[in-house]
């Protein structure tokens, strides 16, 4: 692999900026991707980040069992806070989830070709987000064998779920947005996964990898019906992502617990999904890419463009944040009024003012290019992003929980051992499955990615525009 | 290119049986405009198989559009409908289906009515989204043939590249016009990197 360096994050009006760098054939690209499932053995780090996170996510499942045994009592949940970190986890890791449907759905939609060369493990980290977040609620119900009861299974009780509460809302909306994004990852998976069948140097690879890719082999025929149900997946991702933290934001909304109850969540909690979601990306590909030798597909444009939506949305979150302090005095009602200014310097004051500087404050820093393009700054940043969302999910429902309307019904919420080992240990399980996908699929579409090269245009050989392209991109990468 | 060439010339003679033949492209262009000279000459059951969707192949090759969106519509309906008659008969009916276990009952929950239209909107939406996902990916898999395990093309170690770099254009035996002498040469005025021929 090459190791020149070239800027690709310059912009020349009327030029497209290339997003392969380093790579003038496909076969070059296929073999530089397909060498991180190749590679004899893993990286070293690969290693190391394997063992600490599968020993946490092995924790994590121990917990559950103690949970399951013992009862939710062993969590520092009591009355008036019935929901602290269970339900605070379950909205944040339902949240990381967001960018990557953003990234694969929307972008798609809106012919943004600098999606390809992250998507994949944007989708990856969507689908392990999503079973992080199911894993909560699931155990949160304290009686789990009876978990069953909130889906519409016919039983003996004659008993069936109650389809007008918000909390049903939840269950088809994140059940149908994990089924969802599982296809929509799988398929786009499955012509690379014939390319690693074709490649493959034992039988064991063969025979699984071509199991996977479901005799895959190429077809125009059948690339003309996949990327129609491809564009298809893509439009009905689009609004069922929005509509996902959505019905999520409806749990809080839908009640009447003031700061719970408010018009703004949709949207407010759609913006913060895709923000942390964003973050998260970011904080995932930095090293990745290091990891293993991805510079050229991850290119510096790519991250650039994520910290650019991770400004923007940063944005909409302080902007949701005043609204809802705004709203609060403007509606006169004393409840709402009391609940804000109890958020911000209440007993909970702490963990608002974490939120708004880390999700406010910190993201205002990629105004400046030379910090957009500064891998250890965005780095950092992505991690504060991260601890700010999660912090604002506690603050929406710790705080207005602790302190509603009667103060004899007040309290004061602290976590136990189990409570912060759980959310470790959520975070343990999210980084062991990423990095099994890491190592063992396709962590970049090749077939996509091969498809927005400029060699890919069949047109290319008419009247030399290619050539002119080409030195076009040429200059420009040099400048 | 000028090195075209055929492995096995003598492949149909040694055995009867044969797939079709195939010729090996190295760039889109090359296959699209040979795309649209075997178009042109009245083939039917040929096919370009490449690493990825060469942009307007399906043109050159005078691919009709599919028919999935239209089913892929239905498959939402399915959704519609389902999630519909799902809520209202368990929410707010008294409908007895001994066989299927199904009891209706009426909730009464704060005094809304039995069918609250605005409450079945996001259970009818996701099951929409659900099914018409579901039928698109599954749609596309049937109307393409797939899964299968096994293909004659896979016997050629040569179309390992199709997913890697290489583009091949591919004529069946069982096609009408289909002569293996005279196939093969035209296939080689298209100027291919190379030809092969493959055994059913």
């Amino acid at each position: 692999m090459s190791t020149v360096i070239i800027d690709n994050t310059v912009d020349v009006p009327g030029r497209r900026a290339p997003l392969v760098l380093n790579h003038s054939d496909f076969g070059s690209v296929t073999r530089d991707i397909c060498q991180v499932n190749e590679s004899p053995r893993p990286p070293k780090a690969w290693t190391i980040a394997f063992v600490i996170a599968a020993a946490w996510a092995g924790f994590f499942g121990m917990l559950i069992g103690y949970l399951i045994f013992t009862g939710v009592g062993v969590w520092g949940n009591n009355n008036p806070v019935m929901w602290a970190f269970d339900i605070t986890n379950f909205v944040f890791w339902v949240g990381i989830g967001h960018a990557g449907t953003l990234i694969s759905a929307i972008l798609f939609l809106f012919r943004q070709k600098w999606r390809t060369g992250i998507n994949r493990f944007a989708e990856a980290m969507t689908i392990f987000a999503v079973i992080c977040a199911g894993t909560f609620p699931g155990i949160h119900i304290g009686r789990v064998w009876a978990a069953y009861w909130l889906f519409p299974i016919p039983n003996q009780m004659q008993m069936w779920p109650q389809f007008r509460s918000p909390l049903l809302w939840d269950v088809f909306a994140v059940g149908t947005y994990f089924t969802v994004s599982l296809v929509f990852w799988y398929m786009g998976m499955i012509p690379d996964l014939a390319t690693l069948r074709d490649r493959a140097n034992t039988k064991l690879k063969a025979i699984l990898y071509g199991l996977f890719s479901l005799g895959w082999r190429g077809s125009n025929r059948h690339w003309h019906r996949y990327e129609r149900a491809y564009l298809l997946l893509a439009a009905l991702s689009t609004p069922l992502v929005l509509s996902v933290h959505s019905v999520v934001s409806f749990d809080f909304a839908v009640s009447q617990v003031p700061g719970w109850h408010t018009t703004i969540f949709p949207p407010y909690f759609v913006a913060g999904a895709i923000f942390s979601g964003f973050a998260m990306v970011v904080t995932l590909a930095v090293p990745a890419r290091a990891i293993f030798g991805l510079q050229d597909f991850i290119t510096m444009r790519h991250l650039e463009n994520m910290n650019k939506v991770i400004l923007l949305t940063g944005c909409m979150v302080g902007f949701a944040y005043s609204m809802e302090m705004f709203i609060a005095w403007y509606s006169g009602s004393m409840y709402e009024k009391f609940a804000f200014i109890n958020r911000a310097f209440g007993q909970y004051w702490w963990a608002y003012w974490i939120m708004v500087s880390c999700n406010v404050i910190t993201p205002q820093i990629f105004w400046f290019k030379w910090v957009r393009t500064s891998v250890p700054i965005m780095f950092a940043a992505s991690l504060l992003v991260n601890v700010g969302m999660w912090f604002e999910r506690f603050v929406i429902i710790v705080t207005s929980l602790a302190q509603d309307f009667l103060p004899s019904s007040w309290g004061y919420y602290k976590p136990t051992w189990v409570d912060i080992c759980m959310l470790i240990g959520s975070f343990g399980l999210f980084c062991t499955l990423f990095l099994l996908f890491m190592r063992y699929l396709p962590v970049i579409a090749m077939a996509e990615v091969k498809g927005v090269m400029p060699q890919a245009n069949p047109h290319a050989h008419h009247g030399g525009q290619h050539h002119e392209e080409a030195r076009l991109e040429k200059e420009v990468a040099h400048v | 290119m000028s090195d075209a060439r055929s492995v096995q010339p003598a492949a149909s003679a040694r055995k009867p049986k044969t797939y079709g033949l195939i010729a090996e492209f190295t760039t889109p262009a090359d296959i699209y405009h040979a795309a649209e000279k075997v178009r042109d000459a009245g083939f039917k059951w040929w096919d370009c198989c490449t690493p990825f969707p060469v942009h307007g192949l399906d043109k050159a090759m005078g691919i009709r559009p599919t028919i999935l969106p239209v089913l892929v519509f239905f498959g939402g309906l399915t959704g519609t409908t389902l999630a519909i008659l799902l809520q209202v008969v368990t929410n707010a009916t008294r409908i007895d289906l001994p066989f299927l276990f199904l009891h209706g009952y009426n909730f009464m929950i704060s005094g809304k009515p039995f069918i609250s239209g605005a409450a079945f909107v996001p259970v009818t939406f996701e099951l929409t989204v659900l099914l018409a996902s579901l039928s698109s990916f599954g749609l596309m898999l049937l109307l393409n043939g797939l899964p299968r395990l096994y293909h004659p093309l896979f016997k050629s170690v040569r179309f390992a590249r199709a997913t890697d770099d290489r583009f091949f254009l591919v004529i069946e035996a069982r096609d009408p016009k289909f002569q293996q002498q005279r196939t093969e040469e035209f296939l080689r005025s298209l100027h291919p990197a190379a030809i092969e021929t493959v055994e059913a």
